[in-house]
């Protein structure tokens, strides 16, 4: 491993090149888009006048959610309750009402925001320009749906092994320079050799992880497929030949009978009977843990909406507990409003690193690279010759 | 490159990854306290970047 065959150098520095030069596009792409992404909480609240829920004490008693759901279907009859979520930060209650089963962005979808306490309307969200839900779009699937995220999720895996193939050739070109060389005095392509090397290799763990949470999550759609794929039919059979039921028992009483169930966990969200994303005859509640670990990581329950029998198939398969713990880590929105500044300033060293790269790539004629390759393979052939 | 070289190159890599690492969980596993050793540990890389990015040698 220690000794390395020039030959092989140049095959990490080829495959360097050809995945650098498959995503740098798209790459490019997601670290713009996704700088205004990471702070997506402070902007929402910047660009958008919430009211704020009432003071409550804590272990006040939750408002109903069946009256929510009428105040929500009493303002838009033509479209039906699609999910409930509750806000992570304050006691809020999101009813989400659609006219589609697989709403596509955030124009398929209708928010009213009730306080959790009092039951409150808080506020209709507007139907409105969303930037960054535009924003989102853009950066999870270039607004193709899901060829898009695979698309994506492949862009990702090319910058991961270009990120890996990256790091062994920085140690040849970077063995008679010191860490941290910056000549900034140098010629220009040196000091754009300089810059590429060094916020490569500082910036280069925090990109791995993006990078490899990134392919995750572009997986999202095809795993939670796999595991409706392995769970659903074991809870459907019993229901063979039954029609889809119309009439819903209370999604408050259910969700009441959930969290008695589940005392350890929170309710998270309910997705209302549906024949894409879970059961057509099922309110699907998702709940989570209460430390900052566990409240990663989700358990669903399924309540019949006609016998309200409940059914908990216990916790998720090990692919979809490495996607929650994926997810902050691509989002850098877990350790608070530093956290994401110091993710800021990571994503614009690695903006400098792809534009460098290009510079470096662009500017080849004999480059310093392939100059200092070819004197790399002279020098080691002369020294097998010596020995042998 | 021999064994002493490929070390000297990479020693310094080895242990800013080794803090990024330990920057990024720590936030994940707790709050609080986790959360700004997460800030002090993910603060080093940057500040090394820009001292590197700023310092004039003197060799030049």
């Amino acid at each position: 491993m220690a000794h390395l065959n020039a030959q092989t150098v140049r095959t990490w520095y080829r495959l360097h090149k050809w995945t650098s030069l498959i995503c740098t596009a798209l790459l490019l792409m997601a670290c713009v888009t996704g700088l205004p992404l990471v702070f997506h909480d402070e902007l929402d609240a910047l660009l958008d006048q919430h009211v704020a829920p009432a003071k409550a004490e804590a272990g006040a008693p939750a408002a109903n959610l069946d009256q929510m759901i009428a105040q929500a279907q009493a303002r838009f009859p033509s479209m039906h309750p699609y999910a409930i979520g509750w806000d992570d930060d304050e006691p809020r209650i999101f009813v989400n009402m659609s006219s589609v089963d697989d709403p596509r962005s955030s124009k398929d979808i209708r928010s009213m925001i009730f306080d959790a306490h009092t039951g409150r309307l808080l506020e209709t969200e507007k139907d409105r320009f969303d930037l960054l839900s535009v924003l989102l779009r853009l950066h999870r699937e270039i607004f193709l749906g899901l060829p898009g995220e695979l698309i994506m999720g492949a862009m990702a895996l090319s910058f991961v092994l270009s990120l890996v193939s990256g790091a062994l050739v920085y140690g040849p070109f970077m063995r008679r320079l010191e860490f941290g060389t910056y000549r900034r005095d140098g010629a220009k392509r040196t000091r754009w050799f300089d810059l590429h090397n060094l916020l490569g290799i500082v910036t280069l763990t925090w990109a791995l992880v993006v990078g490899a949470t990134g392919v995750m999550n572009a997986l999202s759609t095809p795993l939670f497929g796999l595991w409706r794929a392995q769970t659903l039919p074991k809870i459907m059979a019993p229901y063979r030949g039954k029609p889809v039921p119309t009439h819903f028992r209370s999604v408050d009483e259910s969700v009441k009978q959930v969290a008695a169930a589940l005392p350890e966990m929170e309710i998270s969200s309910v997705l209302f009977p549906n024949p894409i994303f879970s059961s057509p005859r099922h309110y699907l509640v998702w709940t989570k843990g209460k430390t900052p670990v566990t409240s990663r990581m989700f358990t669903p329950a399924l309540v019949d909406v006609e016998t309200g029998s409940l059914a908990i198939s216990g916790g998720l398969p090990w692919y979809l507990r490495i996607l929650e713990l994926s997810r902050p880590l691509h989002f850098g929105d877990y350790g608070g409003l530093p956290l994401k500044i110091i993710w800021g300033l990571f994503d614009v060293a690695l903006i400098v690193v792809l534009v460098s790269g290009v510079y470096l790539w662009l500017s080849k004629r004999r480059s310093p690279i392939e100059r200092e390759l070819d004197h790399l393979v002279e020098r080691e052939s002369l020294r097998h010759a010596g020995a042998l | 490159m021999t064994t002493a070289a490929f070390r000297t190159v990479y020693r310094t890599p080895f242990i800013l990854s080794t803090i990024t690492i330990a920057g990024l969980l720590s936030a994940l596993l707790g709050d609080g306290v986790w959360d700004a050793l997460s800030w002090g540990l993910l603060a080093i890389p940057m500040f090394l970047l820009s001292f590197f990015l700023v310092r004039r040698k003197k060799s030049s």
